[in-house]
């Protein structure tokens, strides 16, 4: 009966050979593959809790007296879009588990972006032809993270208010346009008209999961027409794809992913608390709190900002405010770099060919090495950011930790890169640890010039 | 009298001070030039008793009466926020300010917040009864106890109410950890 | 050769799925097991409304879900060895690129095109950007409504009086009668024993018996400047600064506000206080320079 019903179907959609060849599409499906899958259900889930805390959250800055349920702040004036979160969060019956499950998505979906991206550069995936879908990869990445930016920043709460505030100087610190962009976005000099609030509701809401969602749609019609990567691996060509079917054995395993995806966010979502904006208190311009700090995806902004050194420079007559490095030049080379990412690979490895097989990472050493040094001069901040007070629980004092971060943020990329490079020589001549799911064996050359199997693990 | 280079003249501190540093177990101080900090008081409750009885009887302010069954929650969350949360934390969880460790306040008496706030300890500004008057401090006090004593956790596990650096830390050691190996589950398989 | 050969259909898809009824098994356990699940999130929706156990029975009703469909996806997954071939590119006439270059062949008056279209194009684009020019000068930033005889008032809007602050003490204040939250508005009022100021030369009277007062406002990045750090023992502790809790940005309270450490470029802005009549404090002029982060552009 189920195959007489996908035949009207296919029928009535004029496209029998393109739902054949669909359904009989091949997918190599090595488990790290599934990395990027992660996000996108993240991202779904986002999408749907999302819609229903719209349903309830009202954007404006409009204040009133507090008449719900929190005794702290009952009888005080808060804005209109910190009362409706509190009430989404207490009077809603699963308001508090959407809200909480969309923030834990908003984490893992960056998180599995990032995961995702790891193995995407130190495969080697992003190499012709596949450019283009690493740019759209890590336009993907930049837009997320300024999503969740302005998703938690909508409450109007004491943290994510102190963020914004800081948000605004880095645009001010913006060389020559700084004083006008940070009064165009704000409408003014902060805090503004208010209509801040506005904007990054209809930026969060409506614009930016547009042009995700068309991202998204043109990332997969990119790989599903090239094809998906694979490894090298008995009966693998670059002219031929093996792995699994999409029907049944794919498709149902994504859908069974999708569900533990959307179960292990919703787990959290109600099971861990995420973001109490009601112990926080409302925004107020006066007033700040110890510990403040941002969603873990902008953690490496927070720990720039910390660890450049007070230097405010006059060149040619322009200002060049202390945020700029930290908060502009900082993540502009970061991103930069990871934009260029395919091109300046093909200048280093001077390999211009097409490529449909992955290497693994221990066969393209120096990339390896790049692409961990490059990740620890990232991930440096992100520990500045964060560490004061283990470094304090330690009797180490902040500012002899911030010296000991300017340090590593030096030295430590480089002391991954050398070491990553021996790793990687290493695994590669001991043939250790071969690929899961291959069952071949390491060959070497004999001094006579013929080939046998080199002797120890396979 | 006080001895130079080691401890200061305890004429005038008042029982106020000799309490707070005693019962927070902050006096005695291991080494001069430490930070006191709090841990198990050095001296039994009855010998603090009579150490405080005895430094008051030198003179200076008393131990001050807190009652936060006297004060209002939004008062005292008010301006808690505006005055203490700067150093304290909004929970009181506590923090770091350039040279110091700032406490956390989850063991704090209602009486040692009073104390503290009128004495200043170490690096803490301190606050005199015409700028915070009794209703005030049994208000912060209320604040205090409350937040940190019965914190309103609706949303389950608090991880030590100290916001998004435990929260990104559970999304990438369980969530991505549980997803990772999921996904290892669901890959490519040996024949 | 080893290894199987590309399959180009026609083949029979049932060939390529093997059964595996423990599989099956396990699979509809899993399934009963998210059915009973989801009846406790009903449940729980219905009778208690507690964010906790409905996030662990939905949470679980997916996750079982998802495994059930795991498991048996991967009896049918036919071992990972179906292969097909890519679709590379093949060399054809004429090339796409080809096919878009093609019409140049016929345009004769080339330059002449050219130069037009370059006129016409440069003109657009300056058509486009002139409209900015509306958005205006740029806004005067870093202001504040303190003036001379401004008097300071708390939170609650009441005047400050001087003798309610004891030494080492701080407050928040505000321009009386101006908005509490522009960046200029925010004042943090602090009382230091006179004996350890060491203001620069012209500021010797900007403070009334101790107490000075800066903008509250960070000059790195905005936050508000909520820590003091005042020194019970001066002579074994840190000095007397306002402290940024954001990335720790401290300033000197005895001289003027200087940074002492941390990422701010500049110093806080100070406020010169005096004495009304009644005890209560006012502005003596207005700030010492602009307050709030620094902008870049040609007149910050």
């Amino acid at each position: 009966m189920i195959d007489r019903l996908v035949d009207a179907v296919d029928e009535r959609t004029g496209g029998s050979r393109l739902v054949r060849k669909a359904l009989r599409y091949v997918f190599p499906d090595h488990w790290s593959f599934l990395l990027g899958e992660i996000a996108l259900y993240s991202f779904v889930v986002l999408v749907a809790t999302g819609i229903y805390l719209a349903l309830f959250f009202e954007p404006s800055l409009t204040r009133h007296a507090y008449q719900g349920s929190y005794a702290p702040l009952q009888g005080r004036e808060v804005t209109e879009a910190y009362r409706s979160t509190l009430d989404l969060s207490f009077h809603v019956k699963a308001g508090l588990l959407m809200r909480q499950t969309h923030h834990w998505a908003a984490l893992v979906f960056i998180a599995a972006i990032l995961c995702h991206l790891l193995r995407i550069l130190l495969t080697g995936a992003f190499r012709r032809p596949r450019e283009p879908n690493h740019l759209i990869g890590a336009a993907m990445l930049s837009l997320a993270i300024l999503e969740g930016f302005a998703g938690y920043s909508l409450p109007d709460d004491l943290l994510s208010g102190m963020g914004l505030a800081i948000a605004y100087s880095v645009a001010l610190s913006v060389p020559v346009v700084g004083e006008r962009l940070g009064p165009l976005l704000w409408s003014g000099e902060y805090p503004g008209s208010g209509v801040i609030e506005s904007r990054l509701y209809l930026l969060h809401v409506l614009v930016i999961p547009l042009i995700l969602a068309g991202l998204i749609a043109i990332h997969l019609m990119m790989i599903a027409l090239l094809k998906h990567t694979q490894f090298a691996g008995p009966g693998r060509t670059e002219r031929n794809v093996v792995g699994t079917r999409l029907w049944p054995g794919y498709a149902l395993r994504s859908l069974g992913l999708m569900a533990v995806v959307a179960g292990v966010l919703l787990l959290l979502g109600g099971l861990v608390q995420i973001n109490p904006v009601w112990q926080y208190g409302p925004y107020d311009v006066a007033a700040a709190s110890n510990g403040v700090q941002p969603d873990w995806y902008m953690g490496w902004l927070i720990g720039a900002l910390r660890l450049m050194p007070a230097v405010e420079p006059t060149v040619l007559g322009v200002t060049v405010p202390n945020p700029f490095f930290g908060g502009v030049l900082f993540p502009a080379v970061a991103f930069g770099i990871l934009f260029a990412w395919p091109f300046l690979d093909r200048m280093v490895s001077r390999d211009r060919r097409p490529h449909h097989l992955l290497e693994r990472p221990r066969d393209a050493p120096v990339r390896t090495a790049a692409v961990l040094g490059f990740a620890t001069w990232v991930i440096v901040p992100f520990l500045a950011g964060a560490s004061d007070r283990i470094f304090v629980s330690f009797d180490v004092g902040y500012e002899l930790q911030v010296t000991v971060m300017r340090v590593a943020w030096v030295v430590a990329p480089a002391v991954v890169f050398l070491v990553a490079m021996r790793v990687c020589r290493r695994l590669r001549s001991s043939g250790e640890r071969p690929l899961r799911g291959w069952d071949g064996t390491v060959l070497e050359r004999s001094e006579s010039g013929g080939f046998r199997p080199r002797a120890g693990r396979e | 009298m006080g001895v130079e280079h080691q401890g200061p003249s305890l004429v005038g501190v008042g029982g106020l001070a000799a309490d707070f540093e005693l019962s927070t177990g902050r006096m005695p101080l291991a080494a001069p030039n430490l930070q006191p900090i709090r841990s198990d008081p050095s001296f039994s409750g009855a010998d603090i008793r009579r150490l405080v009885a005895y430094i008051a009887s030198l003179g200076g302010p008393a131990i001050p009466s807190i009652d936060p069954s006297r004060g209002s929650l939004l008062e005292g969350r008010d301006l808690f926020a505006l005055q203490c949360a700067g150093c304290h934390q909004i929970s009181g969880a506590g923090g770091v300010v350039t040279g110091a460790t700032v406490p956390a306040l989850d063991q704090a008496t209602p009486t040692q917040i009073g104390e503290a706030v009128r004495l200043g300890p170490y690096l803490m500004p301190r606050f005199g009864p015409e700028q915070l008057d009794q209703h005030q401090l049994d208000s912060i006090a209320l604040y205090v106890t409350q937040t940190t004593r019965h914190p309103d956790d609706a949303g389950g596990l608090p991880l030590g109410h100290l916001g998004p650096i435990p929260e990104g830390m559970v999304a990438w050691l369980v969530a991505m950890g549980a997803l990772l190996v999921v996904a290892r589950m669901t890959g490519e398989r040996a024949s | 050769m080893t290894g199987p050969r590309a399959q180009l259909e026609p083949e029979d898809p049932r060939r390529e799925v093997t059964a595996d009824p423990t599989r099956e098994l396990v699979a509809a356990v899993l399934l009963l097991a998210a059915a009973v699940a989801s009846a406790g999130f009903v449940a729980a929706y219905l009778l208690s409304g507690d964010t906790q156990l409905m996030g662990l029975a939905i949470g679980a009703t997916f996750v079982l879900l998802g495994l059930a469909l795991i498991v048996f996806a991967a009896g049918l997954a036919g071992e990972g060895r179906a292969v097909e071939e890519r679709a590379l590119p093949e060399p054809v006439q004429p090339s796409a690129g080809e096919i878009v270059t093609a019409p140049g062949s016929a345009i004769t008056r080339r330059r002449l095109l050219a130069g037009a279209a370059g006129v016409a194009g440069a003109s657009l684009g300056a058509a486009a950007i002139v409209p900015l020019a509306s958005l205006g000068p740029a806004p005067a930033l870093g202001r504040s409504a303190w003036r001379e005889g401004r008097r300071l008032v708390d939170d609650a809007g009441h005047p400050v009086k001087a003798e309610i602050m004891e030494t080492g003490s701080f407050l928040t204040a505000f321009p009386e009668g101006a908005s509490k939250v522009a960046l200029g508005s925010p004042l943090v009022v602090v009382r230091i024993d006179p004996s350890m100021l060491n203001p620069p030369p012209g500021r010797e009277d900007w403070a009334v018996d101790g107490i000075l007062a800066f903008s509250k406002i960070c000059t790195h990045a905005g936050c508000a400047v909520a820590m003091l750090r005042y020194p019970l023992f001066p002579d074994r502790e840190p000095g007397p600064a306002l402290v940024c809790p954001c990335h720790y940005s401290t300033f000197d309270v005895t001289r003027a506000g200087e940074v002492l450490f941390g990422p701010a470029g500049r110093q806080l802005p100070q406020l010169p206080l005096r004495l009304r009549p009644d005890g209560t404090l006012e502005a003596a002029g207005p700030m010492s320079g602009p307050v709030g982060p620094a902008a870049s552009g040609v007149d910050w």
